[in-house]
């Protein structure tokens, strides 16, 4: 699923993000990394979905060869990925139903496709009634929710959140991590940087730990072990 | 693509300002790219016009008789470059000169027409009028030729003028669509530069780089469009109004002025043509850039 094989990253201005990292993700694993800021975890993310290249190493993610997938073929990797962000990245000029639906009008959906998939997965994550309301008509949890909706409405083998809960307030947070969980439970690849250790401890799962760029610790239902 | 379409609409409309600064912008460069067109174009035509006019005048040596001169003329016809040769025999040339010479010598012409002297004439036009001149010296080397008359000097100062005037215009509306050009690029970019975060999430989604293109590629489009038919309608307008004062014919120099409808033809084939590619073009370099993530 998500294999990572002796992977280094080095910046052009001579920062070196990860030193030597090597990992396996199994379909359906539910995994948090975490580690201290500037160690490492937003370049390993951003690995994943190709929005940075490994310097060297190899990477394998749902069966594309990173090092020699092609420019032109990334949005095909893309598309088998859902992405959720800390700050969202919702279009603030589209209803919540435009917002989810754009995800499959850039893919090509017809018409009917969209307007099916996009009921269902409101409906799932419990904002059909908010459909037609803008971004900023809605509370953050809710903002996170169509954008959970919207890494979800292409059916990706694989969700990748980079601190989704980094803005929310703790109720609001424990929310949005019930709804990664219904995703983990069918069967959806979750991965997860954050930062919020007591989710990390009470809603225990496989933790890696990314310190100076090497992986330091990487336990089945871990613990968050920082204590900031 | 009825998406792409109804994208670049509603990015026009959404940066409102930066769409009329750009179109306006187009809208000038062609205007004055229109007005120089329509200027070259009429100077093309009467280069044309004039050229078309231009023919050599051959006399024959005196001895040579009309049936002697039809046969020459055979000859010439099948020279290269040659478009077309009239023979005037003596006859017709007496009858022209005493046209020419009016009534007053009536009688005392009639009198010499039992021994016309007058030489035979042919009128020959050279396909290409540049030639003329050329064409003029091969005439004067054959054997039965006593004078060659093409107005050399006449025919190279024309050309010389034609070619100059046609060069400036070129210079001219060159150093005009690039300047354009800069501008529609900039345009869009601003357009890609407000809507970067949307350009982002396409990509995060999956949206291949043609299928991000489209949308700023056809808002080039528009504002070309929209810019070249402003400026078009003004010159096509203001032309249609000066070609019925003058009655189609340009005073000073009595040449025919290109007809409205041709002209038209020409100006929305360049004027459009001209606004779609440099709208396009705008549109693909501003947007390289932001596709390499």
């Amino acid at each position: 699923m998500i294999d990572m094989h002796d992977v280094w990253k080095e910046y052009p201005n001579g920062t070196v993000a990860l030193r030597g990292v090597s990992v396996q993700i199994q379909k359906g694993e539910f995994v948090y990394v975490v580690g201290p800021s500037g160690a490492g975890k937003s370049t390993f993310i951003k690995l994943m979905y190709r929005e940075e290249r490994p310097t060297k190493g190899h990477i394998f993610i749902n069966g594309f060869n990173i090092e020699r997938l092609k420019e032109r073929k990334v949005p095909y990797l893309r598309r088998s990925i859902g992405v959720v962000f800390q700050d969202f990245k919702l279009l603030p000029r589209l209803t919540v139903y435009e917002n989810v639906a754009f995800a499959l009008e850039v893919i090509g959906a017809s018409h009917r496709q969209i307007r099916r998939r996009v009921k269902d997965v409101l409906e799932w994550v419990g904002l059909a009634d908010k459909a037609h309301m803008l971004p900023a008509q809605l509370s953050g949890g809710e903002q996170q929710r169509v954008a959970v909706a919207r890494s979800l409405v292409n059916n990706p083998t694989v969700i990748i959140a980079d601190e989704p809960t980094g803005n929310l307030d703790p109720d609001t947070s424990w929310s949005i991590m019930k709804l990664f969980q219904r995703i983990n439970d069918r069967g959806t690849t979750v991965v997860m940087a954050t930062h919020n250790r007591e989710i990390v401890n009470t809603m225990r799962r496989r933790v890696i730990a990314i310190e100076e760029g090497r992986i330091v610790r990487d336990e089945q239902r871990g613990t968050y072990g920082y204590e900031d | 693509m009825w998406r792409h379409l109804r994208e670049s609409l509603r990015s026009l409309t959404r940066n409102g300002w930066m769409t009329f600064a750009s179109i306006s912008g187009v809208a000038i460069t062609l205007l004055i790219l229109g007005m120089s067109l329509v200027m070259a174009l009429n100077a093309q035509q009467m280069s044309n016009y004039v050229a078309g006019q231009l023919e050599v005048d051959v006399y024959l040596k005196q001895n040579v008789s009309d049936a002697q001169g039809q046969q020459l003329a055979e000859q010439v016809r099948t020279m290269p470059g040659v478009k077309s040769v009239q023979v005037v025999s003596k006859e017709e040339g007496f009858k022209d000169l005493q046209e020419r010479l009016g009534a007053e010598y009536k009688t005392v012409l009639s009198g010499l027409s039992e021994q016309n002297t007058l030489p035979v004439r042919l009128i020959v036009k050279a396909q290409d009028p540049r030639q003329t001149v050329p064409l003029a010296n091969q005439l004067r080397q054959l054997p039965a030729v006593d004078q060659v008359h093409d107005g050399q000097a006449v025919v190279d100062k024309l050309f010389a003028f034609l070619d100059t005037v046609r060069n400036i215009g070129l210079v001219f509306v060159a150093a005009l669509v690039v300047t354009t050009m800069f501008l529609i690029s900039n345009t869009i970019k601003i357009t890609i530069f407000s809507r970067r975060r949307e350009i982002e999430i396409m990509k995060l989604v999956g949206a291949t780089n043609g299928f991000i293109r489209w949308p700023f590629l056809l808002e080039g489009v528009w504002i070309g469009v929209i810019g070249a038919l402003i400026p078009y309608a003004v010159v096509v307008g203001l032309y249609n109004a000066i070609y019925a004062r003058v009655g189609g014919t340009f005073a000073e120099i009595t040449f025919p002025l290109i007809p409205v409808g041709v002209l038209a033809e020409r100006l929305a084939l360049v004027m459009f043509g001209l606004g779609i590619v440099i709208g396009v073009w705008g549109g693909v370099m501003s947007i390289r850039r932001f596709l390499k993530v």
